[in-house]
């Protein structure tokens, strides 16, 4: 909104400081001045405002001048108009009002032989400086007005009304042009100004082409009118209409302003020649008064503005005296009930104000917010952390130690990443209005955000990856909708940092595996393994390669699933390189405790190590091995590694070389030989019942 | 290389010195032509240039303390063709070093080092954390809620009035089908992170001292400076006697805390339905000090935060499951935060977008 300076000084006689100083005041006070442009000599500055929407009252000039004779305890120029008396009516204009609930003061006032002409003088010099079009003195003189006092006011060309005025609900398909030219079709929801035949104009919003004024005009009929702020807002947005008018109703117009827009009005259009006919009528709903003009007062305590303010800088609660003078200053009647206590009748341009808070919010805004005291409130209560603040901290850090760099992608998703991406089908969650229809459901899943995320790298030449992102996934449906935290990792490219001397390694699923087991060996948990289904099986989430891909299960839940992702799914998101993912349910993942590091004694015996060289058929899996050796319950075997795994163009086909690491140790006593090769002659035994063929004679061995 | 006695100068006329100085130069460069190994090199430079016994100071001590003022500076010009002549006989050397004199097991240790890949973290995740710990030195707790929430908690319980225009979906991303719920029922997804509040005083009773981080999401098209998801910070403080002047002593600590102790704070009435008095703090800019420049728009002032007095109103919403929130006997602030805004000034990031784009070439300056 733009104001001049010079309009509010009119208001503002003893005004003393300069254009810059007063705007800096309101600003500091919540009338905010965006910037304030020099007009030339003489004519003043321009303020662009940023009125909170709370502040209708302000949205003009006469608003703005009150704030700043409050801020400055100056004078403000009362606004009186003396009209010319009015000639007897032959037949006054009746006014009925249908629908009281929606229009709560309805005033009007006749003009006639009037003349139509260019408006001139302080209106043309105005309107130039603010760059608001001239139309003609009838209708430049309303928004005059509503730029002086915030108060829009309506001219008919009273001739072409048929009958009085009617204020009504609109009748369900009834159409209006206005005077945009744009014909509407109304609802009852519309309240409309008629006559007795037609309606006149869409009330609070915009008048109608019909009885628009034009250079014909000769008799006007000048509404100032109090409307319901609900309808206003409803019917501005139903037919998408932003006036300057709407945007004031919609807000809380002033109950008393009406009487006062109508005189300032009439004064100006009758400069150019006319006279008053008749009575000014105004019709007012009590009960709309009541709820809006005539409120009780509110009850203020000055123990309760220190209660909520504290101190200001000078280490002394606001006195009564200034808040008297601020509350008088803004309009406001206040008469003491006790020591402490006012009973304040509010200004009927402020809607806004209704309780006790909101007075002391304006004794502080008026005092100025800076001149209160900076302090720190003490606390008895203690600071808790999220139970899985430690948790999360663990993962993230431990991701990032392993060159996984974290990611926020988007919480939205494709209709089809949805169902392929459910962990539950037919549990997804659509928005009502989504940012575009390729981004139409709330994920359920993070692994298409870390599949979108890879697919920008790559295209961009970065092909060395590894990404993660912590963040909640969404279930269910319209009805209900459950959130619950995931992990996802996503991974591509070479495993080791590249070097000129070094060769290089593609990633691999046991890359994958390996930072899946590194995270889970942080949690406490009494089982834990990884096991995989055949493509067939509907337990294998379907981006999954269905031979490269592992479930993660521990103590008896699923935890997630991870490994390379599905080449049908490669092949539509264009991915020429093979990329690894895995996503893993955090709240299961958290109901498990972070492990404690407990140090257990060293040995100080030596330890003995035994590699052993099987041949085993493909069929044979290494965890059976394992299950195996550990099933011999040897307490001295403390680690069994496979060390290589080859195939040897030596043997049969169908079977894999295994060069088997077993190292011994006791806490008591150095291994004797015997020892070793009792256990030794157990593994071999053990090894050749799996299925496994030494590819040296044990002898070698002892 | 053996030290040799100071070579003995006759005279200081022009031609003693030139020869006097031809005789050293030969010295120099009949050394030279016998580097071999960088063993000889640094014995050479010793023998040479050495700080304390080098001949050059050596032989430069006993000469320039018996010159005459005239032949000072034709004496310090010898010099130093000199020591030029040595300087570059060591870095010629240095060129062409024998293979022979370098052991068969050496490497290029010029090469770049292996550096380990570190993971980056998020910028806005970085941020956030460091909000977090300033509040949780001042006695907070961290909170957290749901992204999908209920107009009840987003909007109604914060005093939002029913035709409120942040409601309208063209603000709101909404749920589908929520038409025939009853409008407190509606789901959307949260527009704020203040939700939080009313769900932490519905759990427990005052003192309340909390922050709460989280994603928000709101109906907006995206440009350089804003995008339909982003981050924030909120915090709350409730209990008896916490008054406006608590609230910006808390604030203005906390910026200092954040961007440094030179900044200072300005307070602005602002309007928010579920605050009153609201404010809006500006902190001094943290580029220019206050000065202005472009980051500032010149005014030495950059907008950060929304803050204010908790409305009464809000504190009758959670009265009916937590009788304790009576307005009258206690009182409380908010405040909240954008932490991409934050992220954005403090590292220099221009685009909003970039936060969400998950590219490397982006992130990895935040390992």
């Amino acid at each position: 909104m733009k104001i001049l300076s010079t309009w509010l000084r009119s208001y503002l006689p003893n005004l003393a400081v300069s254009d810059h100083q007063l705007a800096d005041a309101l600003t500091l006070r919540g009338i905010a001045v965006d910037g304030v442009f020099d007009l030339g000599p003489g004519n003043g500055s321009l303020l662009e405002m940023d009125i909170t929407t709370n502040r209708v009252d302000a949205m003009n000039h006469y608003g703005i001048a009150r704030e700043a004779a409050a801020i400055y305890d100056i004078p403000l120029k009362p606004l009186e108009v003396s009209l010319p008396a009015a000639k007897p009516a032959k037949q006054p204009v009746p006014i009925r009002i249908e629908a009281p609930e929606l229009c709560g003061r309805f005033t009007a006032r006749v003009l006639r032989d009037v003349n139509i002409v260019p408006s001139t003088g302080q209106i043309a010099q105005r309107f130039s400086l603010l760059e608001q079009k001239l139309i003609s003195n009838a209708v430049d003189a309303t928004n005059f007005v509503t730029m002086a006092i915030g108060h829009p006011t309506h001219a008919f060309d009273l001739d072409k009304l048929e009958g009085g005025i009617v204020v009504r609900r609109a009748h369900a398909g009834e159409k209006l042009r206005l005077l945009d030219g744009t014909e509407r079709t109304l609802v009852p929801d519309d309240l409309v100004v008629a006559d007795e035949k037609k309606a006149l104009a869409l009330a609070g919003v915009m008048g109608g082409w019909e009885t628009m004024i034009t250079p014909a005009t000769k008799s006007i009929l000048v509404e100032a009118a109090w409307f319901d702020p609900g309808t206003v807002r409803r019917s501005s947005r139903r037919h998408g209409l932003h006036t300057d008018a709407s945007h004031r109703f919609e807000r809380g117009a002033d109950f008393n302003a009406p009487a006062l827009a109508s005189a300032l009005v009439c004064d100006l259009i009758l400069m150019a020649g006319g006279s008053i006919e008749g009575d000014f009528v105004d019709v007012v709903i009590l009960e709309l008064a009541a709820r809006t003009s005539q409120r009780p007062p509110i009850s203020l305590h000055i123990s309760e503005i220190t209660r909520i303010l504290g101190k200001t800088a000078d280490g002394q609660p606001i006195d009564p005296a200034t808040v008297e003078r601020y509350l008088t200053a803004l309009g406001a009647r206040i008469e003491k009930t006790s020591a402490e206590s006012y009973a304040v009748t509010l200004p009927s341009w402020r809607l806004d104000l209704a309780q006790e808070i909101d007075l002391i919010e304006e004794i502080a805004r008026l005092h100025g917010y800076n001149r209160f005291a900076n302090t720190l409130p003490s606390f008895s209560g203690g600071v808790t952390e999220l139970p899985w603040a430690g948790k999360e901290s663990f993962l993230r850090r431990t991701l990032r130690a392993a060159g996984y760099t974290e990611t926020i992608s988007s919480t939205f998703c494709s209709s089809a990443d949805a169902n392929l991406f459910a962990q539950q089908s037919n549990s997804i969650v659509q928005l009502g209005n989504p940012l575009s229809e390729e981004v139409g459901f709330l994920r359920p899943s993070l692994v298409p955000g870390m599949l979108s995320m890879l697919a920008h790298n790559l295209n961009r030449e970065v092909d060395d990856l590894r990404l993660f992102e912590m963040g909640a996934i969404f279930t269910g449906n319209s009805e209900r909708v459950q959130e619950k935290p995931s992990l996802v990792l996503g991974a591509t490219g070479t495993a080791i940092t590249p070097h000129a001397l070094s060769s290089l390694r593609d990633y691999s699923f046991y890359d994958l595996k390996g930072i899946v087991e590194e995270l889970l060996a942080g949690f406490v948990t009494k089982s834990m393994y990884m096991d995989a289904f055949h493509a067939s099986s509907t337990l294998m989430p379907p981006w999954l390669h269905p031979g490269r891909a592992a479930r993660l299960v521990a103590d008896g839940e699923t935890l997630g699933f991870f490994g390379e992702l599905a080449p049908q799914e490669s092949q539509s998101s264009k991915f020429r390189q093979t990329i690894f993912i895995g996503e893993f349910n955090l709240a299961r993942l958290f109901q498990h405790a972070l492990r404690q590091p407990v140090a257990r004694e060293l040995s100080r015996f030596p330890a003995v190590v035994r590699d052993f060289s099987f041949t085993f058929p493909d069929a044979v899996r290494w965890q059976q091995i394992a299950e195996t050796l550990t099933s011999l319950d040897i307490s001295e075997m403390c680690s069994t590694e496979p060390r290589e795994i080859f195939r040897d163009k030596k043997e049969p086909s169908g079977s894999y070389a295994l060069l088997l690491r077993v190292v011994f140790q006791a806490q008591d006593r150095t291994l004797r030989l015997e020892e070793l090769q009792e256990w030794a002659h157990q593994i071999f035994a053990a090894l050749m019942e799996l299925g496994g063929h030494p590819r040296f004679p044990l002898e070698l061995l002892l | 290389m053996s030290s040799s006695q100071i070579p003995v100068l006759e005279s200081y006329g022009s031609e003693h010195l030139d020869a006097a100085f031809q005789a050293l130069q030969a010295d120099v460069a009949r050394q030279a032509a016998e580097l071999r190994t960088s063993e000889d090199r640094e014995q050479f430079r010793l023998y040479w240039l050495g700080r304390k016994q080098g001949r050059l100071k050596l032989i430069s001590d006993v000469w320039l303390k018996n010159a005459p003022a005239e032949a000072r500076k034709s004496l310090g010009q010898h010099f130093n063709q000199l020591k030029q002549q040595i300087e570059q006989a060591l870095e010629a050397d240095s060129e062409t070093l024998a293979p022979s004199s370098v052991p068969a097991d050496a490497i290029d240790i010029t090469l770049p080092g292996i550096r380990p890949t570190l993971g980056a973290e998020h910028p806005l995740i970085r941020t956030m954390h460091e909000i977090i710990r300033v509040f949780e030195h001042m006695g907070y707790s961290v909170g957290v809620g749901p992204e999908v929430e209920t107009d009840y908690y987003n909007f109604e319980a914060l005093n939002f009035p029913p035709n409120h225009p942040a409601r309208d979906t063209q603000d709101t991303l909404v749920v589908a089908n929520q038409q025939h719920k009853p409008l407190r029922d509606r789901l959307l997804l949260r527009t704020h992170t203040s939700p939080v509040q009313i769900r932490t005083m519905e759990r427990q009773p005052p003192p309340i001292r909390i922050v709460i981080p989280g994603k928000v999401h709101r109906n907006d098209a995206a440009d350089a400076t804003h995008s339909p998801i982003f981050h924030q910070v909120e915090g709350l403080c409730v209990d008896e006697n916490i008054t406006f002047s608590d609230l910006k002593g808390t604030l203005d600590h906390a910026m200092k805390q954040l961007f440094g102790s030179n900044v200072r704070t300005r307070f602005f009435p602002s309007f928010f339905p579920f605050t009153e008095p609201s404010a809006d703090v500006q902190i001094s800019c943290i580029f220019c000090g206050g000065k202005g420049c472009r980051k500032c728009k010149h005014s030495g002032w950059i907008e950060l935060l929304g803050c204010g007095m908790v409305n009464p109103a809000v504190f009758e919403f959670v009265r009916g499951k937590q009788p304790a929130y009576d307005p009258k006997k206690i009182s409380g602030f908010a405040f909240g935060m954008g932490v991409d805004r934050i992220a954005m000034m403090k590292y220099g990031i221009s685009d909003i977008g970039l936060l969400y784009s998950g590219d490397m070439r982006f992130l990895e300056q935040f390992a």
